[in-house]
C-alpha cells in the first residue's frame, strides 16, 4: 500500500483526494502556485510544496516540478486529480520511469485511448459501437453523397483540416446534399486551402451517457453503472445524475459490458469512463447507441456513482494503484438510491456565463448541503488562472424526484456572497418541466439557455439594496453607546431639516455600473430618537414601495452583497481614483474587466479613436474580453504591452484630455 | 424631578382655533421657505446641471451624514430685499455632522446671480463663521461664487463686517485650531481666491473649480494674454503648480468625498464636563405647542405650558415658583442636554428682574446652558416701579445675561419689546443660536404705543403753537405710523436681516433646540465673572 501520495492538483478535488487518504492511513502532499498559497488544499494536506506561479502552465502543468516535489518529500505515488496532467500520458510515463506510482492508468493504455481517433479504432475492434462515418480518398461528389446516404441522414459535413466552425455543415436530407457539400468544400477550400471533407453522422437528440469502469493490474474489470451526463451546456457538463432516469436493464447491460470489454481491451487499470451518446432521448433497449470517448481518470461526476453504490473510488484507485485487487467482483456491486449532481461556477449565466473574479465573502448554507465538494472558503480570491466551478452539491434519495427536490432545495439555500455563480440557473434547470420528466438531450439547454439565465432582478431590488448600503453606513456611523460624548441629537437618522422632506441624488455603484439614485427621508417619522429609514428609487421613473423579493445580505468594505432568491446585486458607493489622471491624461481611460493576460493591443499612442473601437483584448479564463473606448478621443497613453498579466481595473489605456 | 401638569384641554374651541392660527402662519411659512430654498431660476439650475455639477442643496446634503440632520441657519436671509430673487442671500449655510463631526457648512449658490456677495451674503456668511468661532466648530466652504456682488460694493468691501471678515475669521479660527476646509466647486476670483487659499486644506473638482485673483477678461485686458480659466485657475495648475489647492478631485462627489475624509481624521472634540442623559419624548408632543399658543399676542398665557412640549419627560425643576412669577425659570433637560430655562409669563418687575438674575449666577456656576423663551412686552413702567429701582433690578438681569459664559440660545415665541428683549437675551448679547417663531413680533415697542406717543408728542408741539389736531388728522397721522411698525416687526422683516438666525415653527423648536445645544458643546463652558451689580 502507498504511503504518501502527492496530490498534484487543486481545489475541491485535492481536498477529496486528502480526505480518503487521510482515512486509509496515507499521508498527503499538496502542491501549490502563487495563487494558491493558502488555499484550502495546502491547508488540509500534511505538507505543501510550491511548485510554481499562478498560471497553470507554470505549476499544475510543470509535472517536472511535480515529479522533483514527489521525491523531495518522499511520496511513493502521485495522484493526478482531472484535469491538469491527469490525462497526459507522458507525464505518467514520466511518474514511474521516476520510481514513483501514478494512480491512474499506465501510459500505453493512455495513449491507447487518448485520442479520440485512436480510442474509435479501438472501440470498433472491441466491437463497441461507434459514431458511423466516412473519412477516405473518395472526395467526389457523388462518392461523398453515396456515403453520406449508406450512414444515414442527417450528417454532418466537416472540413478535414477545420477547425471554427468553417466548412462545417450539417444536411437534413438527401435533397439537400450537392449544393452544401458544395458551399463546404468552397469554404474549406478557402479558408485552409484543402478542400476535403469528412462525413459523421448526426446523432438527433442524444443522451450522454457513461459507464464508470475500474481495472485492476491483474486483468480484472468491472463496471459500476453509468451516470447521465446530458445536461450540457457547449459541451460542459452542468447536471450528472446516476443512474440514467429511463434506463432500460437490457440496454445498461449491453453498455455497461461494451465498456468493460473496452477496458479489457487495452488492459486498462484504475477509474476510467467510458462515454457513449444515445440516440433519441429513450434508453429503452432498441435504442442506438454510439461509444465517443473514454476518459482515462476520475471523473469530476464520480460523486454519484460512489452515493448510488457506497463505494469510495478514491479508495479504489488507491488499492488499484497500490497492486491490489479490485476490492469488490462485479456481483458484489449494486446500485440502490439515486443521486445528482450540479455543478456550481463562478460565472455570471446573464453576461454569457463571463467567469466572475473576485473575493467570496461568505459562502452561506454549506450545511444544508447533503454533499458538498468545494474547494474555496470565506474570504478567498477566485482567481482567473484556473477552472471556473467552485464547488458541487450533490444530493441523492431514495428516488429520482426526491433526490432532485433535495438538490433544488439544497441550492436555494446556497449563496455565495462574491463573485456571481450560476446557482439560480443550475435551481431553474432543475425545475424544468423536461428535466424533471427525464425526457432529455444535450441540446436542451441551448433551446432553453434565455429563460434559464435570464436576470430577474428589478429596479425595485436594486433601489433596496442601496438602502441596505445606506442603512450599513449609517449604522458604522452610529457610536456604540448613548453614553457616548456625541450621541445627541445629532446622530439621529431623521434627515431633520427646517422644511419638506429630504431628497438628494445619491450616486452609487450597482453591479459595477455607476447609477444615481434618489433618496427620499419621510418627513413625518421625525425625532431625536427615531430612525426613518429613507426611500430609494432608481432610474427617474419612481419604483413601486416594496414590490421586491426577501433580501439576504453581507456587508463587506462598504459594498453590499445582497441576495434576491439567489440572485446577487452588489452595491456601493463609486470610488474615485484620481491617480489615473494625475500622469496628465485627464481623459477617460480603458482599464481591464477582468484579471488576465492583455492578449492583443489595437492601438498605439497619438491614434484616433472612436467611441466603441476595439482597444485591447484581455484573455482570462479561456475567455476572450475585447475592452473598446468609452468616447471618441486620442490615444494618450498606452500603459500596457501584449502579454502582460493585468488585474481587474488596471489601466491599459488612456485618452487625452477634452480641452 | 417633578412633572409639568398642562391645563390645556386639547379638544377645546380656544385649543382649535388656535391651532387653525397658527397653523395658517406655519403654512405661509413653508410657502417662503420652499421658494427660498429652491436657488436660482430653472434656467441656471439646468445649465448648473448640465456642467455637471450637483445642486447647492445637493452638494450640502451629500456632504453631512447621509440621513443626519442639517440645522440650516437664516434660510429666509434677504427676504424680500434686492428685487425679491436673492433667496437666502445667495449662499446656504447651517450646522450638520460630517463623517460624526458637527461643523459649519458655508454653500454659495451659483445659480443665483453667480454666487456673488450682496451685503446680507456677506452677513450670512460672517454669522455662520461665527457661531463656528463660538463653538469650535470646524467649518467647510463649498466655494462657487464671483465674488463681491460690484453694483452693492460699498456695502460689501470696505467695512469691518464686510467681504474681508471672511478671512480675517479663518485666519483667526484657524490659528484657535478650528479647521477650515474649502472645496472649490466653481469660480474662487478676486477677494474669493483667498476662502480656499486661508483654508487649512482644499479640495478643487477638475474642470469646475478655477481660482484666481483675475480672471480670464482682467489678465486680458491687463496683460493682453490670452488663456483659459482652467489653463490660468484650474484644478492642474493649482495641484500640481501653484499649490493653492491640495486634493485633486474628479467631480463633486469626489470632492465631497475627500472632504468627508478630511472630516474623518480630524481629532475628536474635548469631552464636556456636562452630563448628558439619554433623550425622552416629552409626556406632551410638541405637535400640541399649534394649539397652546394663543392667535392673539395680547393673551397672557403660561409659559409652563410651551416649556411642558419642549423639555425631556416633561419633567421641569422649577426655581422660586412663587417669587416674581412672571417670569419662570427652572432646570430641565433637552434631548438629553440639562439646560436652564428663563420663560415670560408676563411683565418684568424687580422681583422678576432679581429672579432671572439670582438664576443666572447659578446656571454660570453650574455651567448650565441657558434657554431664553421670549414673549416679552417690557420692564413695568410708572412711579411705582421707577420708585422700586426697576431700572436698578433690570440692569441685574442685563448684566448677568450679558457675563453668563455658558452657551446661550434664545427663542422669541411671542412679543419681543424693547428692554425685554435685552433682559432675555435678544441679538446684541450674543446667544450662540436665536431663533424666531412665526408669530411673533419684534419691535422696540408695541406699533400702538409708538404711534400714540409719536401722537402725543405731535400734539404737544401743535397745541403749543395754539393749533388745533383734530381726531381724522391724528389717525391719519398714526396710520402709517402703525403700518410700519406691522410690517418692520413682523418676522419675515427680521429674519430677512438676519435679526435673528432663522424662524423656525413651534413644532420644529424642540429638535432645534437638542441640536443648536448639542452643537454649543463642542466648546469648553468657560468660567464666569460677573460685572459690578447694581445692589
Amino acid at each position: 500500500m502507498l504511503k504518501k501520495i502527492l496530490i498534484a492538483n487543486r481545489g475541491e478535488i485535492a481536498r477529496r483526494i486528502i480526505r480518503t487518504a487521510r482515512q486509509m492511513g496515507i499521508a498527503t502532499v499538496a502542491v501549490y502556485s502563487d495563487a494558491d498559497a493558502s488555499a484550502l488544499h495546502v491547508e488540509e494536506a500534511d505538507e505543501a510544496i510550491h511548485i510554481g506561479p499562478s498560471p497553470a502552465t507554470d505549476s499544475y502543468l510543470r509535472g517536472d516540478k511535480i515529479i522533483a516535489a514527489a521525491k523531495a518529500t518522499g511520496a511513493d505515488g502521485i495522484h493526478p486529480g482531472y484535469g491538469f496532467l491527469s490525462e497526459n500520458a507522458d507525464f505518467a510515463q514520466a511518474v514511474a520511469e521516476a520510481g514513483l506510482t501514478f494512480v491512474g492508468p499506465t501510459a500505453a493504455a493512455m495513449r491507447a485511448l487518448g485520442g479520440k481517433a485512436a480510442a474509435k479504432e479501438v472501440a470498433i475492434k472491441a466491437d463497441v459501437p461507434v459514431v458511423p462515418g466516412y473519412q477516405g480518398e473518395k472526395q467526389d461528389a457523388p462518392s461523398l453523397a453515396a456515403e453520406a446516404k449508406k450512414i444515414g441522414y442527417p450528417v454532418m459535413i466537416k472540413a478535414v483540416a477545420g477547425g471554427g466552425g468553417r466548412g462545417m455543415r450539417a444536411v437534413e436530407r438527401e435533397a439537400d446534399m450537392a449544393e452544401l457539400l458544395a458551399s463546404a468544400q468552397r469554404e474549406a477550400a478557402g479558408a485552409f486551402g484543402d478542400a476535403r471533407v469528412l462525413i459523421e453522422k448526426v446523432v438527433v437528440r442524444p443522451r450522454h451517457i457513461e459507464v464508470q469502469v475500474f481495472g485492476d493490474a491483474h486483468g480484472n474489470v468491472v463496471h459500476l453503472f453509468e451516470r447521465d451526463c446530458t445536461l450540457q451546456r457547449r459541451n460542459q457538463k452542468v447536471i450528472e445524475e446516476a443512474p440514467a432516469p429511463g434506463m432500460s436493464p437490457e440496454l445498461r447491460e449491453k453498455m455497461c459490458g461494451a465498456a468493460v470489454k473496452l477496458a479489457k481491451a487495452v488492459g486498462y487499470r484504475g477509474a476510467g469512463t467510458v462515454e457513449f451518446l444515445v440516440e433519441g432521448g429513450s434508453l429503452d433497449a432498441q435504442a442506438k447507441w454510439y461509444f465517443i470517448e473514454m476518459n482515462t481518470r476520475l471523473q469530476v461526476e464520480h460523486p454519484v456513482t460512489e452515493e448510488i453504490t457506497g463505494l469510495d473510488l478514491v479508495e479504489w484507485q488507491l488499492r488499484v494503484a497500490s497492486g491490489e485487487n479490485l476490492p469488490l467482483p462485479q456481483d458484489k456491486i449494486t446500485m440502490s438510491r439515486h443521486a445528482i449532481e450540479a455543478r456550481l461556477c463562478a460565472e455570471d449565466p446573464s453576461k454569457g456565463f463571463l467567469p466572475g473574479v473576485g473575493r467570496i465573502r461568505e459562502i452561506w448554507g454549506a450545511g444544508e448541503v447533503e454533499r458538498l465538494e468545494i474547494g474555496v472558503r470565506s474570504g478567498d480570491e477566485i482567481s482567473p488562472f484556473y477552472d471556473s466551478m467552485i464547488a458541487k452539491l450533490i444530493a441523492s434519495g431514495s428516488n429520482r424526484d426526491i433526490a432532485l427536490q433535495r438538490l433544488t432545495r439544497s441550492l436555494e439555500g446556497f449563496i455565495v456572497f462574491g463573485p456571481a455563480t450560476n446557482g439560480v440557473f443550475l435551481r431553474r434547470l432543475l425545475q424544468d418541466s423536461g428535466v424533471k420528466a427525464g425526457v432529455m438531450d444535450t441540446g436542451l439547454i441551448g433551446r432553453e439557455i434565455d429563460r434559464l439565465s435570464q436576470r430577474m432582478v428589478s429596479d425595485a431590488e436594486k433601489a433596496d439594496t442601496v438602502a441596505e448600503l445606506l442603512r450599513h453606513e449609517r449604522e458604522a456611523a452610529t457610536p456604540a453607546s448613548s453614553h457616548h460624548y456625541s450621541y445627541t441629537g445629532w446622530a439621529a437618522n431623521d434627515a431633520f431639516q427646517l422644511g419638506g422632506a429630504r431628497t438628494m441624488p445619491m450616486k452609487v455603484v450597482i453591479d459595477g455600473e455607476p447609477q444615481t439614485a434618489t433618496v427620499t427621508w419621510p418627513a413625518a417619522a421625525r425625532g431625536s430618537t427615531g430612525f426613518a429609514w429613507p426611500s430609494v428609487s432608481l432610474g427617474g421613473a419612481g419604483v413601486p414601495a416594496g414590490g421586491h423579493r426577501g433580501r439576504q445580505n453581507v456587508i463587506y468594505d462598504g459594498t453590499v452583497y445582497a441576495s434576491f432568491d439567489g440572485e446577487l446585486v452588489t452595491a456601493s458607493r463609486p470610488v474615485y481614483d484620481a491617480s489615473a489622471v494625475e500622469d496628465g491624461h485627464a481623459g477617460d481611460t480603458v482599464r481591464a474587466p477582468i484579471n488576465g493576460k492583455v492578449a492583443r493591443i489595437f492601438v498605439a499612442e497619438g491614434d484616433t479613436v472612436a467611441k466603441g473601437d476595439r482597444i485591447a483584448v484581455v484573455e482570462a479564463m479561456k475567455m476572450e474580453h475585447v475592452v473598446h473606448a468609452g468616447r471618441d478621443g486620442t490615444i494618450g497613453k498606452v500603459a500596457v504591452s501584449e502579454g502582460a498579466q493585468v488585474n481587474q481595473g488596471a489601466l491599459i489605456a488612456a485618452l487625452t484630455e477634452i480641452s | 424631578m417633578p412633572k409639568l401638569i398642562s391645563e390645556i384641554n386639547t379638544s377645546s374651541e380656544e385649543f382649535q382655533a388656535n391651532r387653525a392660527a397658527m397653523q395658517a402662519v406655519v403654512a405661509d411659512l413653508a410657502e417662503k421657505r420652499l421658494a427660498a430654498t429652491s436657488g436660482g431660476p430653472d434656467r441656471l439650475k439646468e445649465r448648473h446641471l448640465a456642467r455637471g455639477k450637483l445642486l447647492p442643496r445637493d452638494r450640502v446634503m451629500g456632504l453631512i451624514d447621509p440621513g443626519s440632520p442639517f440645522l440650516e441657519l437664516s434660510q429666509l436671509a434677504a427676504y424680500d430685499m434686492y428685487g425679491g430673487d436673492i433667496h437666502g442671500a445667495g449662499v446656504i449655510t447651517g450646522v450638520g455632522r460630517v463623517a460624526g463631526r458637527e461643523c459649519v457648512i458655508v454653500c454659495n449658490d451659483a445659480t443665483i446671480k453667480g454666487g456673488t456677495y450682496y451685503p446680507m451674503t456677506v452677513k450670512k456668511h460672517l454669522r455662520a463663521q461665527e457661531i463656528a468661532e463660538e463653538n469650535r466648530l470646524p467649518c467647510v466652504y463649498l466655494v462657487d461664487s464671483g465674488g463681491a456682488n460690484l453694483p452693492h460694493w460699498t456695502d460689501v468691501f470696505p467695512d469691518k463686517d464686510d467681504f474681508g471678515r471672511i478671512f480675517y475669521n479663518q485666519a483667526r479660527m484657524s490659528a484657535a485650531g478650528i479647521p477650515q476646509i474649502a472645496v472649490v466647486m466653481g469660480s474662487c476670483t478676486a477677494g474669493g481666491a483667498y476662502v480656499p487659499a486661508m483654508s487649512d486644506e482644499t479640495i478643487i473638482v477638475r474642470r469646475q473649480g478655477t481660482i484666481f485673483l483675475g480672471g480670464p477678461p482682467l489678465v486680458k485686458a491687463a496683460t493682453g494674454e490670452t488663456v483659459s480659466a482652467e489653463d490660468l485657475g484650474g484644478a492642474d495648475v493649482h495641484t500640481r503648480l501653484s499649490g493653492v489647492a491640495d486634493h485633486y478631485a474628479l467631480n463633486d462627489d469626489h470632492a465631497l468625498d475627500i472632504a468627508r475624509n478630511i472630516m474623518g481624521t480630524l481629532t475628536a472634540p474635548r469631552r464636556q464636563e456636562i452630563v448628558t442623559r439619554a433623550s425622552r419624548d416629552p409626556v406632551y408632543s410638541p405637535a400640541e405647542l399649534d394649539g397652546v399658543v394663543p392667535a392673539s399676542l395680547a393673551t397672557q398665557y403660561d409659559a409652563r405650558e410651551i416649556i411642558a412640549r419642549l423639555v425631556d419627560g416633561s419633567d421641569f425643576d422649577e426655581f422660586k415658583r412663587n417669587f416674581g412669577t412672571t417670569l419662570v425659570t427652572g432646570f430641565a433637560h433637552i434631548e438629553g442636554i440639562p439646560v436652564a430655562i428663563l420663560a415670560n409669563n408676563g411683565i418684568l418687575y424687580s422681583e422678576s428682574a432679581q429672579k432671572g438674575a439670582h438664576f443666572i449666577e447659578l446656571a454660570a456656576q453650574r455651567k448650565i446652558p441657558l434657554l431664553f423663551l421670549q414673549n416679552i412686552t417690557g420692564f413695568m413702567v410708572g412711579r411705582d416701579a421707577e420708585a422700586g429701582g426697576i431700572a436698578r433690578n433690570g440692569a441685574k438681569m442685563v448684566m448677568a445675561v450679558a457675563c453668563a459664559n455658558v452657551p446661550k440660545v434664545t427663542v422669541v415665541v411671542g412679543g419681543s419689546y424693547g428692554a425685554g428683549n435685552y433682559a432675555m437675551c435678544g441679538r446684541a448679547y450674543s446667544p450662540r443660536f436665536m431663533f424666531t417663531w412665526p408669530n411673533a413680533r419684534i419691535s422696540v415697542m408695541g406699533g400702538q404705543q409708538a404711534a400714540s406717543v409719536l401722537a402725543t408728542v405731535r400734539r404737544d408741539n401743535i397745541e403749543a403753537d395754539g393749533k388745533t389736531w383734530s381726531a381724522e388728522e391724528e389717525a391719519a397721522f398714526k396710520q402709517p405710523i402703525l403700518e410700519a411698525y406691522d410690517r418692520e416687526g413682523h418676522p419675515y422683516y427680521g429674519t430677512a436681516r438676519m435679526w435673528d438666525d432663522g424662524i423656525i415653527t413651534p413644532g420644529e423648536t424642540r429638535r432645534v433646540l437638542g441640536l443648536a445645544f448639542a452643537a454649543t458643546l463642542n466648546a469648553p463652558i468657560a468660567d464666569t465673572r460677573f460685572g459690578v451689580f447694581r445692589m
